[in-house]
């Protein structure tokens, strides 16, 4: 059997990325674009560590830490504006969100 | 302590992760999303430990499934899902959209047929048993003196407190 070397997990990552770029580009429901760039960033993640090892080093490891610090920030935040606009709309879809004020 | 079965463990776990994210993005109910999102996550921690990074593993776990999921959980839960759960999955432009993506993983494809010389196939092995000791030490700092992230980390502190702030403001009916 063929060892598993970087380049599996970069394969790996890649098809998680390119899965939430369609989940990002296709869906309608807010809620699963929010968890398609979950997706994404997890790919990165994936990247970051798998590089980490190739180098045998653990700078790729304290980004993935940094990254994941950020996924938080950026739910929260994505959440509380999905909420803020499901209070004034009533319906979570992207089609819909294309007022800045009214 | 070497890793054993690496290739059978690998290919499951690999296509675990593939096969929940085609979930996350096909489901009509958020809610399968968000479930198969956490067997994605999971997943992807079993791959880190592989590795060799426990502690960005124990992170994923605790941050990403125990934290995040249960917020995009709770927001499930308040939004009506009622209405979306009947209405159209996928945009108008899904058929332009997916092309692009498809576009994109052919690039990614080609960049990896072609560069696959690039990447030594040595893996190196890290020292798992202080591996939490070594981040820590690039974090913090070690023996009084500044890590290489230690700016970096209270930088990341202020991004959480200006996302927390954020989020509460963003929430609250009048401000």
């Amino acid at each position: 059997m063929v060892p598993i070397t970087t380049l599996h997990y970069l394969v790996v990552a890649a098809a998680l990325f390119v899965l939430g770029v369609i989940g990002v580009l296709t869906r309608r429901n807010v809620v699963i674009v929010l968890m398609s760039i979950e997706l994404i960033l997890n790919a990165v993640n994936l990247n970051l560590v798998a590089f980490s090892r190739m180098w045998g080093n653990l700078h790729g490891q304290v980004f993935a830490i940094f990254v994941t610090v950020d996924a938080a920030a950026e739910a929260a935040v994505g959440l509380g504006i999905l909420i803020a606009f499901f209070r004034n709309k009533e319906t979570i879809n992207v089609d819909e969100i294309d007022l800045l004020k009214w | 302590m070497n890793p054993v079965a690496t290739p059978f463990f690998f290919y499951m776990l690999a296509g675990l992760a593939v096969i929940s994210g085609v979930l996350v993005i096909t489901r009509r109910n958020a809610v399968h999303s968000a479930l198969a999102l956490i067997v994605t996550l999971l997943s992807v921690a079993g791959l880190y430990l592989m590795l060799y990074a426990p502690f960005v593993a124990g992170v994923q776990i605790i941050v990403y499934a125990g934290g995040i999921m249960v917020l995009f959980l709770f927001v499930i839960m308040l939004v009506n899902i009622e209405r979306s759960s009947k209405e159209r999955r996928f945009n108008r432009m899904w058929p332009v959209g997916l092309a692009a993506a498809c576009t994109l993983l052919a690039l990614f494809v080609s960049a990896f047929a072609k560069g696959k010389a690039l990447f030594p196939d040595r893996m190196m092995s890290l020292p798992e048993s202080s591996n939490t000791q070594q981040i820590a030490a690039m974090l913090y700092g070690d023996a009084g003196k500044m890590g290489p992230y230690t700016f970096a980390f209270e930088v990341a502190s202020l991004l959480l407190l200006a996302a927390i702030l954020g989020a509460v403001i963003m929430t609250k009916k009048k401000i």
